[in-house]
């Protein structure tokens, strides 16, 4: 069973594949399958539905139903005023996104991919992420930057940058990385809701994954707190944190070492910022062994703040072996299929790291 | 009556002097003074319009001791931020307004105060016009608790209703503020946004992003270029290709004012305000002012100018002069009713300034409030790992 959980969080469309294997066994009715996409859809429908003052903007995300077809359906059911195609701009629409949000409406602005961010940096951090405490109090910015960010499949060193670190960085930012369907649905929710600036960080190899979404999830109320990190997989002998698509990775690779009796424990992030050091350390406590894996750059990246707290906190005590980090390589990403495979993090990397760390 | 009276002065008035009406018989007087005069303004150059704004402007008496209360606090206020600088009570940057203080006060004399407003980091005169007091303004320059920003923005952070500052970053402001525009389109309120820059910020991409899609949009945004001659320490010669800031917008209508004569301000602003919220989407104003001092304290101003050229604006061009010479030769005030402003001025000044020096600065206990909006207290990291922060919204 773990391993279809396996076959179908790794990318591999296979809807159907539970109900072959077991036809015996139904779904119950109340669960669905829900691909990532689709949730963050759904998410963005029911928040413009509920609140007036939500708006969605950015690079094709009206006519052309979106670059990566997330939005798709969301500007014929609620036109023009709310659904709003920018030209290549993006300096220009972000700041217009963040005047919006300081005149009280609720922006969410879509990146055709973060890398293109980078260009509306200024605005996201020092007109968005700064302005509460600067205007000691007087002016909130209540929007979320969302769009695609990090490794997809064969676009090369602009289109592939992670920017969780980047982001990570700064005070007065919320940043979320969601991993499967609920995660997208609930945290997008949250971050629309929330009155605070926060960075949405989606990634395209994700978007066609299905996930089993419970009936809680379908509610429009369905929320998922931003700053709480999710235990996806039980274990005593490791800690595996990750974000992302990489959790997919996690979960293959803890499938993989429990045939050999070694059981991860494995810490989906879900919020990158805050992040929930009390669920970190409460494993590593548990299980003596920390690995953190990623997609960034390991330079200054997510995992190096992980084991940085790690050492000053209470779990520094209870390691039985250094805190290691697994991360993409130090390098633009390149093209060539098996250079970029060799680029990111593998099962079998994960897999060895944990070896070496368990020291079997 | 009164029709026959204006009829009588308008043929009394002559020539076009800058001074404007000779002649203005009143059927009620107070005081002896002329209630209103109307005043030749300057021609306004014009770009992608059939014309421009009035040639004329009426001022009351009330309005013009406003304005010239108003223009006069701002400069004060200003003199004495000088003064605490270089006494090191005021630090970090500190960009001073005097000499251009007829653009902040026409502008609001042009608009209604529910519209919105925003500026670069030379705003100490926008955080007046726009509601704040010379006590705040001075306090968050000081850097205490009752400064507007609670002592933690500083003299380019500061905020009142319908004012989003105050912004550092050069240009940053002009995108934020067609996006308050955006937002009074979406809300259905009538109101609409001045985004002012200077002629530096004038080149900036980011503002071109911005024309294009605020005239897509039609949003309704008063783009707003002070050009006082100098971003920084170069001038507009040695920066743009085209120092016409007025078409630089290209598809968007503009006009080129005398921004030394706050009628004319208010006249332009009025003119760009209906056109605005006629639908009609974005206008641009390119206001000719100068400012006397440098760019900011740590600039003297006179390695890029001559001082000759500083005097000489002071002496023909001063907006306050200006505006008390044309009330005074058309009897609207006395000497001594404008001196008595004058005390009042400085002393609200002064005690502004003695609040702004005792009042304590804010709580090291404050340090971390005010990161997140709405949020339940959270823990923040102090300097080492031992310090632990708290944070409050």
């Amino acid at each position: 069973m773990a391993y279809l959980r396996s076959i179908l969080r790794s990318g591999k469309n296979a809807v159907p594949a539970v109900l072959r294997r077991e036809f015996h066994r139904t779904l119950p009715a109340a669960v669905q399958q829900v691909t990532v996409r689709d949730a963050i859809k759904e998410a963005l429908d029911e928040e413009l539905e509920r609140d007036e003052r939500v708006f969605l903007l950015g690079e094709e995300v009206a006519l052309f139903e979106g670059a990566y077809k997330v939005t798709r359906g969301l500007w014929k059911k609620y036109g023009d005023k709310r659904i709003i195609d920018t030209p290549i701009t993006e300096i220009g629409f972000t700041g217009i996104a963040v005047g919006a949000a300081m005149a009280g409406l609720r922006p969410v602005v879509e990146y055709m991919s973060f890398n293109f961010s980078m260009q509306s940096v200024d605005h996201i951090i020092n007109s968005a992420a700064k302005t509460y405490y600067m205007s000691g109090g007087l002016q909130p910015v209540s929007i979320v930057f969302r769009g695609p960010n990090g490794a997809a499949p064969g676009v090369a060193a602009q289109h592939a940058q992670c920017f969780a670190a980047w982001y990570g960085h700064v005070p007065g930012l919320k940043v979320v990385s969601p991993w499967s369907a609920e995660d997208a649905k609930g945290l997008l929710k949250s971050a629309i809701r929330d009155d605070n600036p926060v960075v949405f960080l989606e990634n395209e190899i994700m978007y066609s994954v299905p996930f089993e979404m419970s009936e809680e999830s379908q509610s429009k109320d369905f929320l998922i707190p931003i700053g709480k990190a999710k235990i996806e997989r039980k274990g005593n002998h490791v800690t595996l944190v990750s974000h992302s698509h990489v959790v997919s990775r996690c979960m293959d690779a803890a499938a993989v070492l429990a045939k050999d009796g070694i059981e991860c424990e494995v810490i989906n992030l879900r919020t990158i910022r805050p992040m929930d050091m009390e669920a970190i350390e409460t494993s590593v406590m548990k299980t003596k062994h920390l690995i953190t894996v990623e997609g960034g750059w390991p330079q200054f990246g997510v995992g190096g703040e992980i084991l940085a707290r790690i050492m000053e906190g209470p779990g520094f005590s209870y390691l039985n072996a250094p805190a290691v980090r697994v991360t993409g390589v130090d390098i633009p990403m390149p093209y060539a299929k098996h250079l970029e495979e060799n680029t990111l993090p593998q099962i079998k990397d994960i897999v060895f790291s944990v070896k070496k760390t368990l020291n079997v | 009556m009164r029709k026959m009276l204006t009829i009588i002065s308008n043929v009394l008035r002559g020539s076009a002097s800058r001074n404007g009406a000779r002649l203005v018989v009143s059927a009620r007087t107070y005081a002896d003074f002329t209630p209103q005069a109307s005043f030749d303004i300057k021609n306004c150059d014009v770009h992608k319009l059939e014309e421009g704004p009035p040639l004329q402007a009426v001022l009351t008496r009330e309005e013009g001791l406003q304005y010239y209360r108003t223009m006069q606090t701002i400069r004060r206020m200003e003199l004495k931020a000088d003064q605490l600088y270089k006494q090191k009570i005021i630090r970090g940057f500190c960009h001073l307004y005097d000499g251009q203080e007829a653009c902040a006060v026409g502008i609001e004399a042009g608009i209604k105060r529910s519209d919105h407003l925003i500026t670069a980091y030379r705003a100490h005169g926008y955080t007046y016009t726009r509601g704040g007091t010379v006590r705040e303004i001075m306090a968050e320059l000081t850097g205490r608790r009752g400064g507007i920003a609670k002592g933690k923005g500083g003299s380019m952070h500061m905020y009142t209703k319908h004012f989003y500052g105050g912004n550092g970053i050069v240009g940053a402001q002009v995108p934020l503020g067609a996006g308050v525009a955006l937002a009074c389109k979406y809300l259905g309120k009538n109101e609409l946004c001045v985004c002012l820059y200077g002629d530096g910020a004038a080149n900036q991409g980011q503002i071109f992003e911005t024309y294009n899609m605020a005239s897509l949009w039609k949003l309704p945004c008063i783009f707003i270029c002070e050009n006082n001659q100098y971003g920084m320490g170069t001038s507009v010669e040695r920066a743009a290709a085209s120092t016409d800031y007025y078409k630089r917008g290209d598809f968007i209508p503009g006009l080129r004012v005398d921004g030394m004569d706050v009628l004319c301000v208010r006249e332009a602003t009025k003119f760009a305000a209906e056109h605005c919220k006629s639908g009609k989407g974005p206008i641009l104003m390119e206001l000719l002012t100068y400012r006397y001092h440098g760019h900011s304290m740590s600039d003297p101003g006179v390695s890029y100018r001559t001082r000759e050229e500083i005097q000489e604006v002071r002496s023909k061009s001063d907006p306050i002069t200006l505006l008390k010479d044309r009330m005074l030769s058309n009897n609207m005030v006395s000497v001594e009713e404008l001196k008595e402003i004058d005390v009042e001025v400085r002393k609200e000044i002064e005690d502004a300034a003695q609040f702004a020096t005792t009042d304590p600065e804010p709580p090291l206990e404050e340090l971390c409030n005010h990161i997140f909006y709405n949020e339940p207290p959270m823990k923040v990291r102090g300097i080492s790992p031992w310090i632990k922060l708290k944070s409050v919204s």
